[in-house]
């Protein structure tokens, strides 16, 4: 007789087990519920910008971007009254400046990182880079407080200020003491140098070396090969490594606080001190008497977070598109 | 027989190829020196300010140096200029512990939330809303850490009535998530599927071979982003300026204003005084550092990891 082989009982914790495949559906909504959290960190910072800027949305609407005035404190003479455009500019300029300065700068090592530098050099230069990028913000404005102002002021703001600046508005004295745009922005580009660099290099060292390949056999010199087969290549990362930096500059809030004298006055020369929406916020939030002040300075910061948030979105995309590689390309 | 008149000549070719090559190299050149002299300084005023007291004292007022501290009159035998010297003693341990505790608390906020999202990343690869948690990650990395003080100073200090320590690790928070939770999610997906098969073949289910096989074999590389995280953390200054604001003495309550060290610099070097700004060059020596430390021992583990 055949023995009947004994059949587990279906209890209900058995059933239940078997439902929630041995506990993988917990796993999966716990973990997802975290995952969950990271959006919901980005929709509070909306949220709570959004909420906290309705006073200055009422007051002033879209004008509060292009007002000029910004005078928190009631005297007899001058209402209060909340433009945001001083910081903007100032934000903008001394971004431009850093720009200027370090786009050109960062890819030129990006390129020589990836493709020029022996390999010897390679690994330390490239760890070197990374590790400037880890440097804390106040650390670059506490040396361009205390050693580089100085320098900057004898031998860069002065003398142009004197020959140039005789005959260009913008680029005329007083120099203020080591304050300014044009000093923030140059410390800037050093602040964002480390970040354009490096997606640079990240970015040519993934184009297929195929590519190389097929232009050095058609007889061009190392740097036709750089020109004309990798950098065309590779440019739509290239552009968002620089929007990245660029994104740093605009949100960099220690350095250009310490640096760039904090004067909502809009000056014409870039040797004058202004301010930029960062600073403003570190300077004056934590002393805000009235709503309307605390509402705006929580506006500009809105701003600066939308205006970012889409720097990112279009950087990471082209990086993203960049690194991937040609469409259809099987490796 | 050449094609076209106007082509270049091999020789101007490799003229401009030299030149432009050269252009490179002295671009490389011209960014090393600022960041070299950057940390060359810190190093050297840095390292000149540390001595005993700067670990082990609080704040002090700075006196004359001339004056007896205690009575306020003048010491015997000083000299005239003296009186005018301003000399700061003191330290910074309170700036020490300030940022060790708010850090620390900010790294037990952050972990939980950045390994799990790191784990969902990596073990649930094909949910679609993946590519979006990862741009909000992004977002959250690359946000200005002035917004995230903001956000900080109107949610908790506003709501609180003052500044404290609590506000500034849930601000900190935010910005050290995405750190945890980008690195967990890159390691995790270097353990090879076989380790992940291997485990299900003994009949595991799949969080019982996640939090047992997989995150144990990527342990290393967590520890890893979680360093990271406290590095980024630990030298915000920011957002730490409209949530902690700063003591001038030594606090261990997380629920009144405190110290950081990065705060410390910064208000150092406003002072007029010249040896409150040698505290600010000892405090960006410890900060850096602390930094530099940090992400060289990440990057030693993680070359042996990945041979």
């Amino acid at each position: 007789m055949a023995e009947v082989k004994a059949v587990p009982r279906i209890t209900a914790s058995s059933r239940w087990a078997r439902r929630t495949r041995h506990g993988d559906v917990f796993f999966w909504l716990l973990t997802l519920l975290f995952a969950l959290m990271i959006i919901g960190l980005v929709v509070a910072v909306g949220i709570v910008t959004y909420n906290g800027s309705a006073g200055v949305r009422a007051e002033y609407g879209w004008s509060f971007l292009w007002g000029t005035d910004w005078n928190p404190i009631e005297t007899e003479l001058y209402p209060v009254s909340f433009g945001a455009w001083p910081a903007i500019r100032g934000t903008l300029l001394s971004s431009l400046i850093a720009l200027i300065l370090a786009a050109p700068t960062g890819v030129a090592i990006g390129i020589f990182l990836s493709e020029l530098c022996p390999l010897r050099l390679r690994q330390p230069l490239g760890v070197m880079v990374e590790l400037l990028a880890a440097i804390p913000s106040v650390i670059y404005g506490l040396w361009g407080v205390a050693v580089f102002a100085n320098w900057f002021n004898d031998w860069v703001a002065n003398p142009i200020a004197n020959t140039v600046g005789q005959y260009v508005p913008w680029l005329a004295g007083p120099v203020a003491v080591s304050r300014g745009l044009a000093i923030t922005g140059t410390i800037l580009a050093i602040m964002i140098l480390p970040t354009v660099s490096a997606i640079t290099r990240d970015v040519l060292q993934a184009v297929p070396s195929h590519q190389r390949e097929a232009m050095f056999s058609l007889g061009a010199t190392r740097w036709e090969v750089i020109w004309g087969a990798v950098v065309p290549y590779a440019r739509a990362g290239i552009v968002g490594g620089i929007m990245l930096g660029l994104g740093r500059a605009l949100g960099e809030t220690m350095a250009a606080t310490m640096l760039i004298g904090n004067s909502t006055r809009i000056e014409q020369s870039l040797f004058a001190p202004a301010t930029t929406a960062a600073a403003l916020i570190a300077s004056e939030l934590p002393n805000a008497q009235i709503p309307l002040h605390e509402s705006s300075l929580i506006g500009l910061a809105l701003a600066l977070f939308g205006i970012t948030l889409i720097l990112n979105l279009i950087a990471r995309y082209l990086v993203w598109q960049t690194s991937r590689g040609p469409a259809g390309e099987k490796v | 027989m050449s094609l076209e008149t106007n082509m270049l000549t091999y020789a101007q070719r490799s003229r401009i190829d030299k030149a432009l090559r050269g252009c490179t190299i002295v671009a490389t050149a011209i960014a090393i020196v600022p960041l070299v002299l950057i940390i060359a300084y810190v190093l050297i005023i840095g390292g000149g300010a540390l001595n005993r007291d700067f670990f082990t004292q609080t704040y002090r007022p700075p006196v004359p140096v001339g004056v007896d501290p205690i009575t306020g009159l003048p010491v015997e035998g000083m000299e005239e200029g003296d009186l005018f010297q301003v000399q700061a003693r003191g330290g910074v341990l309170h700036g020490i512990v300030g940022t060790l505790m708010v850090t620390i608390t900010a790294l037990l906020f952050s972990l939980p939330i950045g390994v799990l999202a790191g784990i969902f990343l990596a073990e649930y690869p094909d949910t679609p809303l993946n590519t979006f948690i990862r741009f909000c990650s992004d977002v959250l990395s690359g946000a200005p850490s002035i917004v995230i003080g903001v956000v900080g100073f109107t949610l908790i200090v506003k709501q609180m009535g003052t500044y404290s320590g609590i506000a500034g690790a849930i601000a900190l928070t935010f910005l050290m998530v995405p750190t945890i939770a980008r690195t967990t999610e890159e390691i995790l997906k270097l353990v090879p599927n076989a380790v992940r098969e291997a485990a299900m073949a003994m009949g595991a289910p799949m969080w019982y071979s996640t939090l047992t096989v997989v995150v144990p074999t990527a342990l290393t590389g967590i520890v890893t982003g979680a360093l990271l995280a406290f590095a980024r953390g630990a030298g915000e200054t920011a957002p730490l300026l409209l949530t902690i604001q700063g003591n001038s003495n030594l606090s261990f309550n997380m629920f009144a204003p405190m110290a950081a060290l990065p705060i410390l610099t910064y208000k150092y070097i406003e002072s007029p005084f010249p040896a409150e700004n040698q505290l600010a060059w000892g405090t960006a020596f410890v900060l850096m550092m602390l930094v530099l430390g940090i992400n060289l021992l990440v990057r030693a583990t993680t070359a042996r990891i990945k041979r």
